[in-house]
């Protein structure tokens, strides 16, 4: 049976469709037969960042409501063929996900998947229930930041209460926490939160920080998962997720402030 | 005007607090439809000082320390009362509600369709358990939760204890019991023991920051505890009618 992870935060904006497509190709690229699926019906984002917005036919919707089959649906990456993509409906309504119609395509999935990720929407409702409900692990994604810290820690809470694992008494959701847009320079300066800051505060194993880095919109202009950037930070930070994910124990890197350098010259002091 | 005193001044003032109507005794009810008022603001209610009006209530008892708590458990500081029967009255008192007089002329009472029922023994029923299924948990029976308690979660535990062996109740975050509370991580959000006005009930805690704490419906909030404590372990318990903040 596949392995469920949702990617999910509360707040907006803060990295999950950028780190479902990377996380997604990573495990990918070990050899682990992986699919990523956009629950955000309505905005569709995922298909764009990992490039294949012209192959799609059927989405995510279709497949729940019968006129389509899964294998009609789901995209294979082309850089990488362990990697599936099932898209969201652009047009449709958000009430098209039912927790029926999403557990019965996780169910037929899960026979041929070693991982599935959900890459949840904004939010606390109906979407972001939807992509957590079945999830075997949570990858939190936080900013350094109060607001998204305070989202996530509702977040958790809804994991643990609303999910099918609290609802059969089941082990717990595995949580795991991922702070990205990491500004070292800002966190310096007091603006933004630390690690430690963050962890001290949601109290959760850190998987991963991946730094603040322009690779990341370059990545999604050009529809490649920035996890393919082997030469920018943050590509490098996404590999050492997947990694400690799979069980090894890496150092986290990226979190001091460059030493030389003009940028680094720049914002001293 | 003023008394003039070295250390005060006493003036009149005035103020508008809002007005919660209580329409039913059932405060199961009420606490419903507070949760979905909260849900949508959480900020709602918070720290607002609220008057309970309870001119259109039957005479019946009201069950002031759990509605108190009640209250106190989505943010609002209750600070009197305002109608109701003499027996409903004096029950309030017990919870130190100021009884506050109609603010235009004494309103006649409401009409009571059963003469009988004048309302003298009801004060009696205030603090005996209500609903069935608190009765369904045993008395003294401790709640323990091993998990992180996570902003917009609450527990409560009925009749008895609530034991929290976790890193963290965020901010955010609600604990209350009817008998003590024992927080073994950080503390960051709102902790009420005694809910139902048990005043021996304390509060245990390694690390205190909470945003409020409550024994038996006394309160005191993050700014009202000193700085001292702050990351300390303590132990928080009524002294007469203070809430006492004291190292372990
Ligand atoms: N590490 C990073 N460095 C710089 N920019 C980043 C980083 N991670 C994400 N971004 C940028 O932040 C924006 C939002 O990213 P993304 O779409 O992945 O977030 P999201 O959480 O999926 O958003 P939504 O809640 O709308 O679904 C994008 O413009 C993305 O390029
Ligand atoms: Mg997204």
């Amino acid at each position: 049976m596949a392995r469920i992870m949702v990617v999910t935060s509360g707040k907006g904006g803060v990295g999950k469709t950028t780190t479902a497509a990377a996380f997604g190709m990573g495990l990918a690229l070990r050899g682990y037969k992986t699919a990523v699926i956009d629950f955000d019906v309505g905005l569709r984002n995922l298909d764009l960042i990992m490039g294949c917005e012209r192959r799609v036919v059927y989405d995510f919707v279709n497949v729940i409501s019968g006129d389509a089959n899964l294998n009609q649906a789901l995209i294979r990456d082309k850089r990488c063929h362990q990697l599936y993509v099932l898209p969201a409906s652009q047009t449709k309504d958000k009430e098209a996900l039912t927790l029926e119609g999403v557990g019965r395509v996780l169910e037929a999935m899960g026979k041929d998947f070693d991982y599935i990720l959900c890459d949840s929407p904004a939010g606390i409702e109906h979407g972001a229930n939807m992509a957590m409900y079945y999830a075997d692990d949570a990858l939190v994604v936080t900013n350094p930041e109060v607001s998204s810290v305070r989202d996530s820690d509702r977040m958790l809470g809804i994991l643990s209460s609303k999910s099918r694992r609290a609802e059969n008494g089941d082990e717990p959701i595995r949580e795991f926490l991922l702070l990205t847009r990491y500004n070292p320079v800002r966190v310096a300066s007091g603006d933004m939160l630390s690690v430690e800051d963050v962890q001290e505060i949601l109290a959760l194993e850190l998987l991963g920080v991946i730094p603040e880095s322009e690779a990341v919109l370059n990545a999604s202009n050009s529809g490649v998962p920035v996890i393919l950037d082997e030469t920018s930070h943050a590509g490098q930070a996404y590999a050492d997720l997947v990694s400690r994910y799979l069980g090894e124990d890496l150092p986290h890197r990226f979190l001091d402030v460059p030493k030389k350098g003009l940028f680094g010259r720049l914002f001293k002091g | 005007m003023a008394q003039a005193g070295s250390t005060f001044d006493l003036k009149a003032g005035s103020f508008t607090f809002p007005t919660l109507f209580l329409q039913s005794g059932n405060l199961d009810t009420l606490s419903e439809e507070l949760d979905a008022r909260v849900e949508q603001a959480p900020e709602f209610f918070r720290n607002t000082p609220v008057v309970i009006d309870l001119s259109a209530l039957e005479s019946g008892g009201v069950d002031f320390p759990l509605l108190v708590g009640l209250m106190r458990g989505h943010g609002m500081l209750p600070v009197g009362v305002r109608g109701g029967t003499p027996a409903q009255q004096e029950s309030a008192e017990l919870m130190e509600l100021a009884v506050l007089s109609e603010a235009r002329g004494r309103r006649p009472p409401p009409e009571r369709t059963s003469p009988s029922a004048s309302g003298q023994s009801e004060g009696a029923a205030a603090g005996e358990p209500k609903s069935g299924a608190e009765q369904l948990r045993s008395a003294n029976q401790a709640t323990i939760v091993d998990r992180p308690v996570r902003s917009g979660q609450r527990i409560y535990a009925p009749g008895g204890d609530l034991v929290v062996v976790a890193a963290v109740v965020s901010s955010g975050a609600e604990l209350m019991a009817d008998g003590n509370v024992h927080i073994y991580g950080t503390l960051r959000g709102r902790v009420l023991a005694g809910v139902k006005g048990n005043r021996e009930a304390r509060i245990f805690c390694r690390d205190l920051r909470a945003e409020l704490v409550s024994v038996a419906g006394r309160y005191l909030i993050s700014e009202d505890i000193e700085r001292r404590f702050n990351g300390a372990q303590v132990q928080i318990r009524l002294d007469g009618d203070r809430l006492i903040v004291d190292d372990l």
